[in-house]
């Protein structure tokens, strides 16, 4: 059974139509790539997933724990729903350390009310204590125990990446959408994110919606690839069925 | 072993001592009631500069109209205590929720509204504060209300402050505090890790203004008099004008801005002529110099480096 239906979906800013009519449907533990060129509205079909942006027609559908339509999205329920996500241009709290990052992606999974945070409650100690070494065990997983202490904005771009994933993860999503997640990686980090991504799809139980640029990424680990090009969805199918479409050639190096 | 680290009782102990040692002084008239004016405003100065803090240091909205609270928590208890002869901590109480309920109203629709928007809105807020007090005759108008009673102690001073700085530095180390923080640091993220962004922006108005409805109890119970314009603008900016030169985010910096600024000015009413000149040439110094306040963010370090989960951790 699919996880995730979407169904005729379309997305215009005035007249420009940055999503139209976009069907698909997307089965759970799979890692599925969305590619195209600058401005075939990935990040906005990504807004759209998230409740940034409501659709115009159309609608997305979430069975993951239980059954959720757009129509009820709004971006801070989503985690809510199972879903997290990441940012292309990294939005990491930068004053914050990178221990109290990750702590902020347990914020629905914490249990204790403003009396007890103002008088520091048993409730308190207990939730604060479980996250706390939870998010420990995070960032052991992505290297960074070393590093916890130290604020977002001095880490190298590369680790700011593994945080926001860390970060997102902390929500115990059941889907993950990373946006473009090598970008400014070098293609050793992009080799070794690679193998992380593939790593915590199995051990999380997760689906991967991930959009990229970095071909060597999306065909090394996507089970199924989307191409979209001027708003709409052009081809889909296996990273080598999608590698041989015409279309999509054109779309990457033009045609007549 | 969880509440009871060495930290806490240590601090416990320290909040203690200083208050039998400022008591006895006072007691014995070793302070006296100049001083202890002067020690009067510097505790109010606190309060509301540390409240303050958590609305435009911690959660990032730029508020003008902190002092509205203020006049709303001080003629609250001004009528508590002097119009229906209530005890002082039922106009503590009644002044603190007042104040609150005043931020909700406030808080759902303005707190839309973003940056100097928000300023402009909450800049409004007040002066339709200010009017109302000016124009109603139970409250006594532009003449101000008298007769309040003198309830205010040292010991009343003290413990509000105390309570204050406490229960705001519990609120910015709980997952309520760190949402308001992440708020502050970049709303779209926030929001995308499941933060109800309005509500928590809320939340911390309303906090706010309910410590600064306390001072605004201090200030009535202690000056016998009120009157709308004690609350205008200016005052709002004093408040700002603290918590800035404290540093934004810095609870520690805001107790150190709210004494420091206090006892610059009480030195320099030597020379009257030039007193406004010299404190504004202090803060553009400050300014220049040193632009992340005088603590800067140091709050944020001590809580990461020792703060309570990790002290917690290393006790364990």
């Amino acid at each position: 059974m699919s996880i995730i239906k979407v169904n005729n979906l379309s997305k215009s800013f005035g007249g420009v139509k940055a999503v139209s009519h976009i069907n698909m449907a997307i089965d759970g533990g799979e890692i599925i790539g969305i590619i195209g060129p600058n401005g075939a509205g990935k990040t906005t079909f990504f807004n759209l997933l998230t409740g940034i942006y409501s659709p115009t027609s159309g609608e997305v559908i979430y069975n993951l724990d239980k059954e959720v339509s757009s129509k009820s999205f709004k971006p801070h329920k989503m985690t809510g729903y199972g879903v997290a996500r990441t940012f292309q241009n990294i939005r990491l709290f930068k004053n914050m350390s990178i221990i109290d990052n990750v702590l902020l992606g347990y914020h629905n999974n914490m249990s204790y009310g403003l009396l007890s945070s103002l008088f520091r409650l048993p409730s308190f100690y207990k939730n604060e204590t479980k996250a706390y070494d939870e998010a420990l065990k995070l960032l052991e997983i992505f290297n960074l125990l070393d590093k916890k202490d130290e604020l977002a904005s001095n880490l190298p771009y590369g680790e700011q990446r593994k945080v926001e994933i860390a970060r997102a993860l902390a929500a115990k999503p059941k889907l993950l959408l990373l946006d473009e997640p090598a970008a400014g990686m070098n293609p050793n980090e992009t080799k070794e994110l690679t193998t992380l991504i593939n790593w915590i799809k199995d051990e999380f139980k997760l689906t991967i919606i991930l959009i990229e640029h970095d071909m060597s990424l999306v065909m090394g680990i996507c089970s199924k690839v989307f191409v979209f090009d001027y708003g709409t969805l052009i081809a889909s199918g296996t990273p080598n069925e999608v590698q041989n479409n015409e279309q999509v050639i054109k779309a990457y190096l033009g045609g007549e | 072993m969880k509440l009871f680290n060495k930290k806490n009782i240590l601090s416990f102990l320290a909040v203690l001592i200083i208050y039998a040692i400022a008591g006895f002084f006072i007691n014995t008239g070793f302070i006296d009631s100049y001083i202890f004016l002067n020690i009067v405003l510097i505790g109010i100065n606190i309060i509301l500069a540390v409240s303050l803090n958590l609305i435009t240091g911690f959660t990032g909205q730029f508020s003008l109209g902190h002092a509205a609270f203020m006049s709303i928590g001080a003629y609250t208890a001004g009528i508590l205590t002097a119009k229906l002869d209530q005890p002082f901590w039922i106009g503590i109480a009644g002044a603190a929720l007042f104040a609150s309920f005043a931020g909700i109203i406030i808080g759902i629709p303005t707190l839309r509204l973003k940056g100097d928007y928000l300023a402009i809105a909450t800049l409004g807020f007040a002066e339709i504060v200010k009017i109302i007090g000016l124009n109603t005759e139970y409250i006594g108008g532009a003449t101000g209300l008298n007769d309040i009673p003198r309830y205010t102690t040292w010991t009343w001073l003290y413990f509000c402050v105390v309570a204050t700085v406490l229960f705001i530095s519990n609120f910015v180390k709980s997952y309520k505090g760190r949402a308001c923080i992440a708020i502050g640091e970049d709303e779209i993220a926030a929001e995308a890790m499941g933060v109800n962004t309005t509500y928590y922006k809320v939340l911390a108005f309303t906090l706010g203004a309910f410590f600064a409805g306390i001072a605004g109890a201090l200030y009535a119970n202690y000056f016998y008099f009120l009157k709308p314009d004690s609350f205008g603008f200016m005052k709002s900016i004093d408040i700002l004008v603290i918590v800035v030169f404290g540093g934004m985010g810095s609870i520690k910096g805001s107790i150190a801005g709210a004494i420091l600024l206090s006892v610059i000015s009480l030195f320099l009413q030597g020379i009257p002529e030039l007193r406004m000149v010299v404190y504004s040439l202090i803060l553009f110094l400050i300014m220049v110099y040193r632009p992340q306040g005088i603590m800067g963010k140091s709050d944020f370090k001590f809580f990461k480096k020792r703060g309570v989960v990790n002290v917690y951790h290393q006790s364990k």
